[in-house]
């Protein structure tokens, strides 16, 4: 068994772990190692070959690919060290990384680590889908891999179910390679994913939107044949007598990700009810100390660009640890998720100077809202919204050295 | 065409259990089934448990048999290398009535020669299961029921028959049986004819169709579908044991149970149909299942499911195991009506027919030859890190993972399609190590599996199954290769 040491170890190679790994460095780290289980960096964006990354980061338009290619460029040229086809078993006491590749067995002891294994999809087992169990259902990042990446078309007539972003997304790649997409069907009576991404990939390719429709049940074997779709009542259960059938040798899902938390909770680390991930502070560290979390592997985000910038303050307070510099006795300050809000992310924040991003969620959509955060004490930051989206990550930057309260609040108002 | 001394119809639990057990003689021995891999179809969509036979029907072939095997397996699972474990059962009572019926399961397992069913007071069991319904008055505690993995059981017994020369010949779907005179003497199947001196029929939920063909058909048999579903190993809410409910007239009734791997099963239910094809799932089933086992463990976690199945198990009526030869129909063994409690009785069953082939005149003659020893695919997960880095030293597929949630390498993998009954689909892979059968239920490993297969079945990647054949999960390349 080979044993190395290391200041930063930083999990995945997605955006998230190549923007960590970069800052580590850049914040002073010396040895700082990234693993990744695939041959290649990038992560899920390698399969993500349409346009609208980096608008906000780059203030540019490009592919997944060109993303990423941009902060793996940075980390090699900041001296980053990569293990590429190499898997961690698990995070050891004492912060040890157990790895397996096709060169061996090693450990890895790290002074701190970056969680950001970023997320997996939820399947037709998690949503209790009746009917037949045959070739043809997938999920829509399956789907995707396969068609980039592998190419492999996945069927000839596809019904979508979810309108999660890749969902969308993977409907218009269908269509662009002239596979019929006979629609979009969504449970929820709005969209779940970014509305830009309703304008270009369905509005524009003319594919359906179904609201309020959920699939009921799959027929057909040892191929799907067709999907039974009924419309829900506000309990979101399905009504029978709406029940329609569809012909269509594929049902592709994207009905939701959740956070690739099996390290995380092997490694004892606190997990949030809500979004499946660690439960973090402002410096975005875990229950466990020396153990950093970003990107989707912390809670799922609709923008790579959050992504990149959240895993940089990451990253940076990873190498601060490893150096002994990172302040541990600032006061904490507990935030909570108030009206009409589902989330927050972190769920403390290490009062210092300086400011602390707060990302969160809204429970349903709204026009001409108040966010508002409090103090306990006063209303320390308040801005009006025409409208919110649960499908949109609000982010919120305050300063945080005035705080006086107890505990933050975020609130969701109706002007 | 040469002749064989035995030909079995069914690669399930029973067909593969029967090759196993006369490999051990000096007899050709065939075993064919109509499905890609062995595994059949009730042996692959059960409750993977042990059972006693505490509960059967006192003085039948099923009480006989079920109750003979239960001890067989910790040494058979030995020589075999599949996971078994006894876990023991429970079967609490909540309410008078039920408390009433234990003196009769109780005398009952008694009856069956199930002597070591206990009673346990309520306090007892919530001591033992604390996540049980705390209403629970006292009930039964079956320390040998057991639970077992079984897929790589019904791989593990084929591949040793395999061993021993055993002969398996899949996609074999049997069109009619060859008669001359009184006697059946060969069997007409879509790959080719077979002649043996003995047919078994041992065709599980088609074993009213193949003893059709042999005009023996004195019983119906209709598919009795049980649904079912897994929970993530990580579910909160869990047990250490088997739980079962209190049978009442209607119904055994749906049960709460550990498997093998970490995961928890809850089912079945235990609904007449008429199409043996049917393996849907219905809603309606499923939320009767969730009802009902709530009633046993009120806080179990039906949203931690990661998968559900269902399973048809043969319904005989009139209802029973029968093995049977005939006297005015010679080289013809019938089994039929071996039901949920087959893939326990099976073990048996292969001894039984091997006992009653030897009183109807086939020569029983044990082979000094014989080996009982079948190694299993070892799992990286379970070796010690010094085994791993020998085993990546000598092959480095073995050093990378393919399936994330139940950690299979490329090396497992390949082995797998390697091995003495390759597997050749994806379901073939998962039965045999468990990718896709995780919490992401293939998602990652799904695509990565299609590449491996189709590399070293030689295959293009529209051409790799699901399952059976046309369960292509590719359909086409997305795009042509272009040469250079």
């Amino acid at each position: 068994m080979i044993e190395y040491t290391c200041d930063v170890a930083v999990i995945g190679a997605g955006p998230a772990g190549l923007a960590a790994a970069s800052s580590a460095r850049e914040a002073g780290a010396e040895k700082v190692w990234l693993i990744e289980r695939d041959c290649e960096p990038g992560g899920i964006l390698q399969q993500c070959i349409h346009p609208g990354f980096g608008l906000a980061y780059f203030d540019e338009e490009l592919t997944g690919p060109e993303y990423a290619a941009r902060f793996y460029d940075k980390a090699v040229d900041l001296g980053v060290q990569f293990s590429f086809d190499t898997t961690v078993l698990a995070i050891e006491k004492g912060n040890i990384l157990r790895c397996l590749s096709p060169r061996g067995e090693s450990l890895i002891n790290a002074k701190s680590i970056v969680l950001a294994m970023g997320c997996r999809e939820r399947t037709r087992g998690n949503l209790i889908i009746a009917g037949s169990r045959p070739a043809g259902v997938i999920t829509a990042g399956a789907a995707q891999r396969m068609i980039n990446i592998q190419n492999q078309m996945i069927g000839n007539k596809v019904l979508i179910l979810g309108s999660g972003d890749i969902g969308m997304i993977m409907a218009r790649r269908l269509r662009l390679e002239g596979v019929e997409v006979v629609g979009v069907v969504e449970i929820l009576p709005y969209l779940s994913g970014l509305t830009r991404n309703k304008l270009q990939c369905l509005d524009d390719f003319d594919i359906p939107l179904l609201l309020s429709h959920t699939v009921t049940r799959v027929e057909g074997y040892p191929r799907v044949e067709a999907v039974y779709v009924a419309a829900v009542d506000e309990k979101n259960d399905p009504v029978l007598a709406s029940e329609e059938r569809i012909e269509c040798d594929t049902l592709l899902l994207s009905v939701g990700l959740i956070p690739e938390n099996e390290l995380s909770r092997n490694a004892g680390i606190e997990l949030d009810a809500v979004t499946g991930g660690p439960v973090v502070d402002s410096d975005l560290q875990t229950s466990v100390p020396g153990i950093f979390c970003c990107g989707n592997v912390l809670h799922v985000n609709d923008l790579v660009d959050h992504v990149s910038v959240e895993s940089e303050l990451a990253g940076e307070n990873a190498a601060l640890y490893a150096l002994g510099k990172l302040p541990s006795d600032s006061k904490l300050i507990p935030v909570q998720a108030g009206h009409m809000v589902r989330y927050v992310c972190p769920s403390v924040i290490r009062q210092r100077s300086g400011k602390s991003t707060l990302y969160f969620r809204v429970t349903k959509p709204a026009k001409h809202v108040d966010l508002q955060i409090s103090d306990g004490t006063k209303i320390v930051w308040m801005k009006s919204h025409l409208r919110v989206n649960p499908g949109e990550m609000e982010a919120v930057c305050i300063p945080t050295a005035d705080l006086v309260g107890p505990e933050i609040t975020i609130n969701v108002l109706p002007q | 065409m040469k002749r064989t001394s035995v030909l079995i119809i069914g690669a399930g639990a029973v067909g593969c259990a029967i090759a196993r057990e006369l490999s051990k003689y000096d007899l050709e021995v065939t075993f064919l089934d109509k499905n890609t891999d062995v595994g059949g179809d009730a042996s692959k969509s059960n409750s993977s448990i042990i059972h006693t036979g505490y509960d059967a029907s006192p003085g039948t072939l099923e009480s006989r048999l079920v109750v003979a095997a239960n001890p067989m397996y910790d040494r058979l699972c030995k020589s075999l290398d599949v996971p078994f474990q006894r876990i023991g059962a429970i079967l609490p009572a909540f309410n008078e009535e039920q408390f009433e019926q234990l003196p009769f399961i109780k005398e009952k397992a008694f009856q069956n020669g199930v002597y070591d069913v206990e009673y346990r007071s309520g306090e007892d069991l919530l001591n033992m299961e604390p996540m049980l319904n705390p209403r629970v008055m006292g009930g039964l505690f079956i320390p040998r029921e057991s639970i077992i993995d079984p897929f790589v059981y019904v791989v593990a017994l084929a591949e040793n028959a395999v061993q021993n020369g055993a002969k398996l010949i899949l996609e074999a779907k049997v069109l009619d049986l060859i008669r001359e005179g009184d006697a059946i003497v060969g069997v007409k199947t879509t790959k080719g004819e077979f002649l043996a001196n003995w047919i078994i029929n041992a065709s599980g939920l088609y074993c009213e169709e193949i003893a059709r063909m042999a005009g023996k058909a004195d019983y119906k048999v209709n598919p009795r579908r049980g649904q079912f579903y897994i929970l993530d190993r990580d579910t909160p809410c869990k047990v250490k044991r088997i739980v079962l409910p209190i049978p009442t007239k209607r119904t055994k009734g749906k049960l709460i149970s550990p498997m093998i791997h970490g995961n928890l099963l809850l089912g079945p239910t235990a609904e007449d149909l008429s199409d043996k094809t049917n393996h849907d799932t219905s809603t309606e089933g499923l939320a009767s299942v969730a009802a009902d086992v709530r009633r046993l463990v009120p806080d179990i976690r039906i949203g931690d499911t990661i998968t559900q199945f269902s399973g048809l198990r043969p319904n005989r009526v009139p209802a029973g195991f029968n093995i049977d030869v005939y006297d005015d129909l010679a080289g013809y063994l019938n089994i039929s009506g071996v039901r949920s409690t087959g893939l326990t009785a099976s073990i048996a069953i292969g001894k039984y027919v091997a006992h009653t082939l030897g009183q109807v005149g086939l020569e029983m003659r044990l082979r000094d030859d014989f080996n009982p020893v079948r190694k299993g695919i070892q799992r990286m997960v379970d070796l010690s890190p010094g085994q791993r880095a020998r085993k990546i030293t000598e092959d480095p597929s073995y050093g990378r993972i393919i399936c994330r949630c139940e950690s299979v390498t490329e090396g497992e993998i390949i082995e797998a399609i390697r091995s003495p009954i390759p597997a050749r689909s994806i379901d073939a892979i998962k039965r045999r190590l468990r990718a896709g059968m995780g919490r992401c239920q293939g998602g990652f490993c799904g695509p990565k599996v299609i590449q491996i297969l189709a590399r070293e079945l030689g295959l293009t990647d529209d051409a790799v199954i699901k399952s059976d054949p046309g369960s292509n999960p590719v359909v086409r390349a997305t795009r042509k290769e272009v040469s250079q």
